[in-house]
């Protein structure tokens, strides 16, 4: 069913992406990695409705949720650029039960996301904080200007808790030599063991997500622990 | 346009069905292959919602939403095989 969220905050993450906090009255808690729906209306009534990544882990406060502008999109230009606190914003969900983690889910995690795929992984780092799951993320952007959660990512990095690598695509910090696509040799370097029995979460453009599948399944990874989600 | 996955579709079935069906292991009509449902194509970019299927891109299923009335097509499952909560 659809309800009113009201807008807490609206952070600007990157150029072309912003974190849009949420208050809903009555939120029933979501698992790390679920899905809200956004709807808007137009004033003559045409109506348009995207699924978007839940960004943080549940508290029982305000729920996040980060959105990338598609250019000519219908609905995230208008998320990103003209939405503001004291919105209200039409929602539905949480729904999606497949992408998530759960507590006490066993094994280790690996994330690996591209671009605004880090959006559920998030969730899941803030969700597994402070529990004894080991997590490693490998992210893929394209430049360092477009590391979305830039300071979380930093201070995750620091700690103990996960392991943190970044990959650039097309242009790289000053001091990191490699710039390419994630890459068979990189997987074997920052990636769970296939006999390390963790639960792989790959997100992110729909070839980024294929091409990184078919990269584990290559090396010998069991495609049952492999979960992807996509966004075109 | 590029696919989405089954998940995009999961607000649009949760109006219809009391459990996710994301999780649900589908029957493609079509060509028979068996796999979770979030791992269909989904495309929005349309007055409904449709999904495809991964292996012989086959319609699975439709959603189209009036302001009236929803209509569900389902023609293109044998089967949704519903996990236990």
């Amino acid at each position: 069913m659809w309800q009113v969220a009201t807008v807490a905050d609206v952070r600007r993450e990157t150029a072309t992406a912003s974190t849009i906090v949420l208050e809903v009255p009555d939120w029933p808690g979501h698992l790390a990695g679920q899905h809200l729906d956004v709807r808007l209306t137009a004033p003559d009534g045409y109506r348009a409705s995207r699924s978007y990544s839940i960004a943080s882990a549940w508290s029982a406060d305000t729920i996040e949720l980060t959105v990338e502008k598609v250019p000519d999109g219908e609905v995230s230009p208008y998320l990103v650029d003209v939405l503001k606190a004291g919105d209200p914003l039409e929602i539905r969900g949480p729904v999606g039960g497949w992408f998530v983690w759960k507590p006490g889910q066993e094994g280790p995690v690996q994330l690996i996301g591209g671009g605004s795929g880090v959006v559920p992984l998030r969730s899941m780092l803030q969700a597994a904080s402070g529990t004894s799951t080991p997590m490693r993320l490998l992210y893929s952007v394209r430049r360092p200007e477009s590391v979305i959660y830039v300071h979380d990512l930093k201070e995750l990095a620091a700690s103990d808790d996960v392991d943190v690598h970044l990959v650039y695509t097309r242009e790289a910090p000053a001091g990191e030599p490699r710039v390419g696509r994630i890459d068979a040799e990189l997987l074997e370097q920052y990636v769970y063991k296939p006999t390390d029995g963790a639960t792989t979460y790959v997100c992110g453009p729909t070839a980024f997500v294929e091409a990184v599948a078919d990269l584990l399944v290559a090396a010998g990874h069991d495609p049952a622990r492999i979960r992807t989600e996509r966004f075109g | 346009m590029n696919h989405l996955d089954g998940n995009a579709a999961a607000g649009a079935l949760s109006e219809l069905f009391a459990v996710d069906l994301t999780a649900a292991i589908a029957q493609c009509n079509s060509c028979g292959q068996t796999n979770v449902f979030a791992e269909s194509h989904v495309y929005v970019n349309a007055p409904g919602t449709v999904a495809r299927c991964s292996g012989c891109d086959a319609v699975l299923l439709r959603v189209v939403s009036t302001p009236n009335d929803t209509y569900l097509d389902l023609r293109g499952l044998t089967y949704l095989r519903v996990p236990s909560t």
